[in-house]
């Protein structure tokens, strides 16, 4: 049998499976797929893995119309959808004629993929904008599905709390399908002891600020997809001297990031500005490991020096590796611009003139910057302000319609209706309640040996993490009144469990809570809940889920209308 | 906190946003350097074969493994099923010696210990009964399950029974009511599928009014619709429900998005036209107004530029050649392109840079700056001169730049300009720091020098002596300052 892949879920399923593995099970060939006739392959089974897309059901159909029906022997064709079967795909397929021609169809329903240790991700990348924007919640009932799934695994979760409609929406699932599956209830020790679910609206302003983390300046800069970055091969210079030079790799480097990496697990939550000393001292550890070959005399010594070696050889590659991407880095983080965007989004987030045309961001739109760009910006700038001065939004939507093109007015609609950006109402400003309270701007941020969540921005606190922190420590009772001014309910559920099952905490045991994000988190974020689980006196560990791993470009880009390229 | 320019410097010093100035004496990055430096210097008593890194991808050709990682080429191990974990264990420390993870209830070990999507996958069958199956599907399916169709499930069953992805026959809800109950239940279940599939039952069986009437009070169920009708593109059923909910606003934006799938400019403008009637809100009609314009006159600057570029005897054009056309441009790229082709013209011309400015009400600060860049380009600094020069009503002449003349600088030595050029406008930077900085960096010598005449700072001017050449007017002028 052959495999015609579609191209996004190869990321996701390279995650779980490999091709060893698929081989195992006879797959003889994999394709992507395009348009067209498909390529020949001397198999019987032709199945295709999509996600539920109408463009997708296009290019299958074109695919199946194109095959050869005189060959021999037919190809029998299947089809797989991921993470669910579609009606309306399938319907789809009718009306061009070709449903027939599947001999299975069905779903691989994948919903939650795991992307580390602690970190679990739907990868459904239009999740918040079928929430906010077309309020259509299939991808919540994928996350219900997902929770119930892991409460199979790892047992009932005994206390739920949410903010926001759509946190609300999941507990309800949850609970309904519970009732639903008695069968569901099991006897396994709870793992978990709290779940918090929390909608990105609730804190529409964490992901539009620039990542400040190592990990989260390479999303920011290069794009994490699944675990993987491309980078530009200029500084991964050839590895053998005397080479150099002449042909350059013009490929882009291709690296896996996880935390089996030693050195990766160490640096990749710290602040930028930490990184460099822990790379110096770790390339100074590893010239004195290899020194040691001087001294080995015995061949008892030789022996134990040479049966060290693949670790430091693997320790000595992944240093290298990434002394060159944070030379990327660091190329970037000391450009003027970088510097400039930088105080004006602290700026906002302090509360500095969130209330009237900003001049850098103007001078951006004169010199056409990307309009993401712009874009993050003046939505930061809204979300700071709880919402623009009509003047000040008609400003800016002016200028970026004149510079841009008209168009774009079906976009800044969007940001509208998803809150991103909209006219004050009332004009009252809760942001500086909010900050104030939540302590989400710190003046005093130690990057290097941090004392607080807020190193992650470099001065801010992340809303989303603060409220998680809050929750475990002293409870959300004491900020009752900014949850108000938040959007959505805040609620609290508890799970019956058998007694047998209920935990008998031991002294100094720390509580674990399944923070679940839905429609989407930043790496920064992530940073944030690890070192709060890494504090020696937090009594709480965290572990993600989410429906999609964002940073502000990707975010905002998933909520621009997609316009046809232009005519020539 | 004070963010005014000249406090910046020690401001930035004095606080947390030191973050990202990196000063000399904090030498992080020679750290960095020197890292590289002894990374490389390792490679020549270790290194093997390691540079052959494996590529793998998914797209067709078959791989070894695809998750590789560097670790895995680098420790020679052979890949593993799981090749996240596996990699750094090779060696002395393993997996234990690991700085502290967020958890150590890691679910890595969930998945390292069945990472065979058989058993992974019967985690989800044993919560969902049936209807996932294993990626490599049996032949053929059971004749009994095709008992579906024909049995006889409740509104509540037959939802259950779509969830979990099995086909059911919905021909035998037949009364209103009991189409309501299956939609109402749809819903409850919260699974989009299911409800876009009951949706399109109704639709094909429910009258139109009939069915708008009673999305109207189910609000899930009517943006269901409303998202699918986008997909599927049926525009005219789509704007018949707005309209019937009274969504005047949607209704227009939805048609005017319409626009952009018409390629030929002659029916997008007609389109266009036929948009601005539309209640949109008012900030956005005149927008909407105004793409109508632009489009229109882009046509006509268009029509007439292919047939002067053609012709070959403008000069202008053959110069430069357009690298495209402007149609579909935004409007700043329109007025830079009048500013560089038409920048003459009288405002009369619908070409001309003034009409533009006029119908547009493009603000000051927009037009100075592209009308800038767009001569600059051209060095054509008379025009340069002529555009930032403003008569009074007594006839003297002032230079204003309402962009500040430190940007016209920017761009005037974006574009090359000569010093003599550059230092005209240097000399109008008004904070004198900004001045300072500029005229060094560009070389303006004359405004230096002037400027640290007026501030009295001899130690400055003295310093700076050894920055121009000797024997030159400057080194001259510098001296006769000094000397008085």
């Amino acid at each position: 049998q052959a495999i015609v892949w579609d191209e996004y879920l190869t990321g996701p399923f390279g995650l779980i499976a490999q091709y060893s593995l698929l081989k195992e099970h006879e797959v003889e060939k994999m394709f992507t797929l395009k348009p067209g006739r498909l390529p020949p392959a001397d198999v019987k089974n032709i199945i295709f893995f999509v996600r539920p897309k109408l463009e997708l059901m296009d290019i299958i159909a074109d695919n199946v119309l194109r095959e050869d029906r005189g060959r021999s022997p037919q190809r029998d064709f299947h089809i797989l959808f991921v993470p669910r079967r579609s009606l309306l795909c399938e319907q789809w397929l009718k009306e061009q004629g070709v449903l027939g021609s599947f001999i299975h169809r069905e779903q691989y329903s994948l919903d939650l993929i795991p992307f580390d240790g602690d970190l679990l991700s739907m990868e459904s990348e239009s999740a918040f904008k079928e929430c906010y924007l077309e309020s259509d919640q299939t991808s919540l009932y994928h996350a219900a599905k997902g929770l119930m799934t892991l409460q199979a695994l790892y047992g009932t979760i005994p206390q739920i709390f949410g903010k926001g409609d759509c946190a609300r929406h999941v507990a309800n699932m949850m609970i309904r399908m519970k009732r639903e599956f008695p069968g569901s209830q099991n006897s396994i020790f709870p793992v978990f002891d709290t779940l918090l679910l929390l909608d990105r609206n609730v804190d529409l302003l964490t992901p539009l600020a620039t990542q400040l983390t190592y990990e989260g300046l390479i999303d920011e800069i290069y794009g994490i997809q699944n675990t993987y970055v491309k980078l530009p091969p200029e500084k991964f210079a050839p590895k053998k001297q005397g080479e150099g030079g002449k042909d350059l790799p013009t490929e882009p480097k291709k690296l896996q990031l996880n935390s089996a990496e030693e050195l990766y697990a160490e640096i990749r939550d710290k602040n930028f500005n930490a990184v460099g000393s822990v790379l110096s001292k770790k390339a100074k550890i590893i010239s004195a490991a290899f020194e040691e070959r001087h001294h080995a005399k015995t061949v008892g010594e030789i022996k134990q020096f040479v049966s060290q070696l693949p670790h430091m050889q693997a320790a000595r590659s992944s240093l290298a590796n990434h002394t060159s991407i944070a030379e990327l880095i660091k190329d970037i983080t000391t450009s003027e611009d970088f510097f400039d965007n930088l105080t004006v989004e602290q700026e906002f987030m302090s509360g500095i003139d969130t209330d009237k045309v900003n001049n850098y961001i103007e001078d951006c739109i004169a010199q056409k910057h990307p309009l993401i760009k712009i874009l993050r910006l003046v939505c930061l700038q809204s979300v700071c302000n709880s919402g623009l001065k009509q003047k000040v939004l008609d400003h800016y939507k002016r200028e970026i319609l004149q510079t841009y093109g008209y168009e774009h007015i079906l976009t800044l609609n969007n940001l509208e209706k998803a809150g991103l950006l909209k006219p004050q109402t009332g004009g009252r400003n809760n942001y500086p309640t909010i900050r104030k309270t939540l302590r989400l701007w710190m003046d005093d941020v130690n990057e290097q040996n941090p004392n607080d969540i807020s190193y992650v921005y470099s001065g801010y606190a992340p809303l989303s993490v603060r409220l998680a922190q809050l929750l475990a420590r002293p409870g959300w009772r004491s900020i009752e009144e900014v949850l108000k001014m938040l959007p959505g309910p805040h609620f609290e559920e508890r799970q019956q469990l058998p007694t047998g099952l209920q935990k008998k905490r031991q002294h100094g045991e720390n509580r674990v809570t399944l923070v679940f994000f839905l429609g989407g988190v930043t790496y920064a974020e992530i940073a944030a809940l690890r070192f709060l689980s890494q504090m020696e006196d937090g009594g709480t560990e965290y572990i993600i889920a989410t429906t999609k791993l964002i940073n502000g470009t990707t975010w905002i880009k998933s909520l621009m209308e997609k316009l046809e390229p232009a005519p020539f | 906190m004070s963010r005014v320019r000249a406090d910046e410097e020690e401001y930035w010093h004095s606080s947390k946003f030191r973050a990202f100035t990196f000063d000399d004496e904090d030498d992080e990055l020679s750290q960095l350097k020197e890292s590289k430096r002894a990374v490389n210097s390792l490679r020549d008593i270790v290194d093997d074969d390691d540079d052959d890194l494996e590529r793998v991808s998914w797209s067709g050709e078959p791989v070894g493994s695809i998750s590789w990682s560097i670790k895995e080429t680098a420790s020679g191990s052979t890949s593993s099923l799981d090749g996240r974990d596996s990699s750094l264990q090779k060696g002395s420390s393993s997996y234990a010696a690991l700085p502290k993870q967020a958890s150590s209830y890691s679910l890595s070990s969930l998945f390292k210990g069945r990472n065979k999507l058989s058993s992974f996958q019967s985690l989800s069958d044993a919560l969902t009964d049936t209807g996932v199956k294993n990626y490599a599907p049996e032949l053929r399916r059971p004749k009994a399950e095709y008992k579906d169709y024909s049995s006889d499930w409740s509104p509540k069953d037959t939802v259950r029974r779509m969830q979990r992805g099995k086909v059911c026959s919905l021909e035998r809800f037949r009364s209103l009511q009991d189409k309501l109950v299956l939609l109402d239940e749809a819903v409850a279940g919260h699974d989009g599928n299911v409800i876009t599939a009951v949706l399109i039952f109704l639709k094909r069986t429910l009258r139109r009014e009939i069915l708008f009437r009673e999305l109207e009070v189910r609000q899930v169920a009517l943006c269901h619709l409303i998202h699918f009708l986008r997909e599927t593109g049926e525009q005219k059923f789509l704007l018949d429900l707005l309209r019937f909910l009274d969504r005047t606003e949607e209704v227009a934006l939805s048609q005017y998005r319409e626009h952009l799938n018409i390629q030929d400019v002659e029916k997008r403008r007609e389109f266009l036209k036929g948009c601005i009637g539309l209640p949109f809100s008012a900030e956005d009609t005149s927008h909407i107004q105004d793409h109508y314009t632009l489009l229109e006159r882009q046509i006509i600057i268009e029509a007439n530029d292919r047939h002067l570029e053609m012709a070959g005897q403008s000069e202008l054009f053959r110069k430069y050649p357009r690298k495209a056309s402007i149609l579909n441009m935004p409007l700043v790229t329109t007025l830079f392109y009048s500013c560089f082709y038409h920048y003459t013209e009288a405002e009369g011309m619908f070409s001309s840079p003034t009409n533009l400015k006029k119908t547009f009400k493009i603000p000051d600060k927009q037009f100075v700056l592209t009308a800038l860049a767009a001569r600059a380009k051209l060095r054509a600094w008379g025009d340069v001169d002529a555009l930032l020069t403003t008569k009074n009503w007594l006839g003297y002449t002032k230079k204003k730049a309402p962009i500040g003349f430190h940007r016209v600088v920017e761009i005037l030595q974006r574009n090359n300009a000569p010093v003599q050029v550059l230092q005209e406008y240097v000399r109008l930077v008004e904070d004198v720091e900004t001045r300072l900085n500029l005229a060094t960096k560009y070389k303006c010598h004359d405004v230096v020098i002037e400027t640290y005449r007026d501030l009295k700072d001899r130690i400055q001017l003295t310093a700076y002596k050894c920055k121009v050449e000797r024997g030159s007017a400057e080194e001259e002028k510098i001296n006769s300052i000094l000397s008085n």
